[in-house]
């Protein structure tokens, strides 16, 4: 009986000693692709801050709106936030590369997912920062538009511009990561029919008085106005 | 040389029919019927008294007319014109005329002109707007003998005007192009101008027209392309030019056009402007600038409104474009009443160089930065008409005069905020 426990016992320990002298390249392997990884994440990081840097990407960063939401939500400029993201995203591929290599049959199918998803959070950080460029540039056409034009609530109806855009925007965003499809289309669809219903009851109602008062101003110029002169620039 | 592939066959043939010319006159048109008999008219007038032995051409660059504006160029005789039994044509006057686009587009226009009077070796040349009621034979003559007979290569106008016309042209361009370029040129923007063939042939081999780029504010850039060009430059005084009625929603376009011109040339302009200091007169004939005192009516509260919306609603904009000083400054003057409202030319200038330098670093797209200037310049208008609604010819002259010396003295300012990186 002793002795049957002893070579279970034994057995069991060759076991483990076999299996851990089995996994332990693998996991120094693991453990080198982790600390090469890392070294390769940060220079990829230095290299892409320096390059962000030359083609002043924080100032396209601040016409797209994204530096004044990242500084009210205390974060780092545009340039450091890309650059610590490639970071992360660099070096967990490398990690995930790593934990691959230790043949682990249920880690290895996350890891393969993992790196078919990353083409499409890529899309989708460009489609967003974009999108935000577009809102940016749209919204301000609107309100210097808006301004010349001497339309009344300029600031509302740049704001109504961005709105619409970004709604369009994030919807874009969350079927290129797959997340909540069918949520995200049903939400775009409430969100812009809404935004429509509400401009629609704002213009209609709400802001009669302020319509009519636009279309008088548009329209009905008073006598004394039609005796003034528009001074002629050149 | 221009190879005029882009002109029409049939206006080529045209062309060959008239052979060489010693004058030719532009008329870029569209849908100008109703003004245009009479300033063909004048023009014939002008070229019979003035230079009955030359050979010359009347050139019509149209932007697709529906009124039968050309129909109307071609078909004046030239028995309809004389204006003296005693006067005679001793030459062909030609006219005649191309539709070079079913839209009208000045640069291609003046494009037209250009590459006509390239091919038939004009002499001297000149551009008369189709809108000019007031033109009188006289500016033909005005415009042509400084080119035909001094060797003048630009002839740039000076008019009779009331003193509240053409503030952007007072207020921004001449004192600015005088500043930076050290040539007072009254009209840099000019309606009616003369050239000489050698600066029309140096200007169409240089202008950048295949990207459309070089299309806009066609005028001022001929200006520049003078002053520049070390051509020879003087000014010749025309006469009344007619009050035109514009709408607010005209400022915009026009500030493309002259001020966002201005400000795209002087990146490639550096090397000529950075080193101007002071500036010089320019000779002039026919008399000097006059200004018309007759009362005018201006809506000074939609102005001052305007200036006030602008300033509010754009403080982000403004925030990527001026400095923290300059916006303090404008805030300020928003907040002043009506009466109190002044926009000092310090404060003015200040704007403008700080435009100017975030136009050139692009800060934001820059047609933003351009749009954006529009209602600044309402709220320097408005003081501009404050300050000199009683004041004489003189005391406007002064204020002018008062405005291009800040401009002048202000210049090295934007050569720092040019030089400088951020």
């Amino acid at each position: 009986m002793r002795e049957m426990i002893l070579s279970e016992l034994t057995q069991a320990m060759q076991d483990l000693a076999r299996g851990f002298a089995h996994y332990l390249p693998r996991l120094i392997v693991m453990l080198i692709l982790a600390f090469v990884g890392w070294l390769i994440a940060y220079m990829v990081k230095i290299v892409l801050r320096s390059i962000l840097r030359l083609i002043r990407f924080d100032r396209l960063s601040e016409n797209a709106g994204a530096s004044q939401l990242l500084t009210k939500a205390a974060l780092p400029s545009a340039t450091e936030m890309l650059s610590r993201f490639i970071f992360w995203v660099t070096w967990v591929g490398f990690i995930l590369l790593g934990v691959g290599v230790l043949g682990i049959l249920g880690l290895q199918q996350q890891v393969e997912r993992f790196f078919l998803f990353l083409p499409h959070l890529f899309a989708a950080v460009l489609l967003l920062f974009f999108g935000m460029l577009t809102a940016g540039f749209f919204a301000r056409a609107a309100l210097l538009a808006a301004v010349n034009a001497n339309v009344p609530s300029p600031g509302l109806l740049s704001l109504a511009v961005r709105s619409i855009i970004m709604v369009f925007v994030l919807s874009v965003v969350f079927e290129e990561l797959g997340l909540a499809q069918q949520t995200m289309l049903v939400a775009f669809g409430i969100a812009f029919g809404a935004l429509m219903l509400g401009l629609a009851i704002a213009f209609g109602i709400g802001g009669r008085d302020l319509a009519q008062r636009f279309l008088e101003e548009k329209f009905v110029r008073t006598k004394k106005e039609q005796d003034e002169d528009e001074l002629s620039p050149l | 040389m221009e190879d005029g592939n882009f002109l029409t066959d049939e206006f080529l043939r045209q062309l060959i029919n008239v052979g060489e010319v010693d004058i030719l006159v532009g008329l870029p048109t569209h849908n100008n019927a109703k003004t245009v008999g009479s300033i063909v008219h004048t023009i014939r007038t002008g070229i019979l008294s003035g230079f009955p032995r030359e050979r010359a051409v009347i050139i019509n660059a149209d932007g697709g007319s529906r009124d039968g504006t050309p129909e109307l160029i071609t078909g004046v005789s030239i028995d309809d014109v004389r204006p003296a039994p005693s006067v005679y044509a001793l030459r062909t006057l030609h006219a005649i005329s191309t539709k070079y686009a079913s839209t009208p587009n000045s640069g291609v226009a003046l494009r037209t002109i250009l590459t006509a009077a390239e091919l038939l070796r004009a002499k001297a040349c000149i551009v008369i707007s189709p809108e000019s009621e007031t033109i009188a034979p006289e500016w033909i003559s005005n415009l042509l003998r400084p080119v035909y007979y001094d060797s003048f290569d630009l002839v740039s106008p000076t008019y009779r005007r009331h003193k509240f016309d053409g503030l952007l042209m007072t207020n921004l361009i001449y004192p600015m192009v005088r500043a930076l370029y050290g040539i007072r040129v009254r009209e840099a923007y000019m309606s009616e101008f003369g050239f000489s063939g050698r600066l029309g042939c140096q200007f169409l081999s240089q202008n950048r027209w295949n990207d459309g780029i070089g299309e806009d504010g066609i005028e001022l850039r001929l200006t520049l392309a003078a002053l520049t060009g070390g051509f020879r430059i003087c000014q010749s005084f025309l006469g009344e030019k007619d009050h035109v009625e514009r709408r607010a929603t005209d400022l915009v376009p026009t500030l493309r056009q002259s001020v966002g011109v201005l400000f795209s040339a002087l990146d490639s302009d550096f090397n000529a402007w950075s080193k101007v200091s002071g500036s010089q007169e320019v000779p002039t004939t026919g008399g000097d600038v006059e200004l018309l005192l007759d009362p005018l009516r201006v809506n000074k509260k939609r102005l001052r409104d305007m200036f006030v919306n602008g300033v509010s609603e754009l403080n982000s904009v403004f925030q990527a474009i001026l400095s923290p000083s300059t916006l303090t400054d404008l805030n300020r003057i928003a907040g002043l009443e009506e009466e109190e409202f002044r926009y000092p030319a310090a404060l003015w200038v200040r704007t403008i160089y700080e435009f100017a330098a975030a136009y050139q670093k692009s800060v934001i797209n820059r047609d933003h930065i351009i749009q954006a200037l529009a209602p600044l310049f309402r709220g320097r208008v408005l003081t501009f008409v404050v300050e000199n609604r009683n004041g004489s010819a003189l005391d406007v002259a002064n204020d002018i005069e008062g405005l291009c010396l800040e401009f002048e003295r202000l210049k090295p300012y934007l050569l720092e905020m040019w030089k400088s990186k951020e």
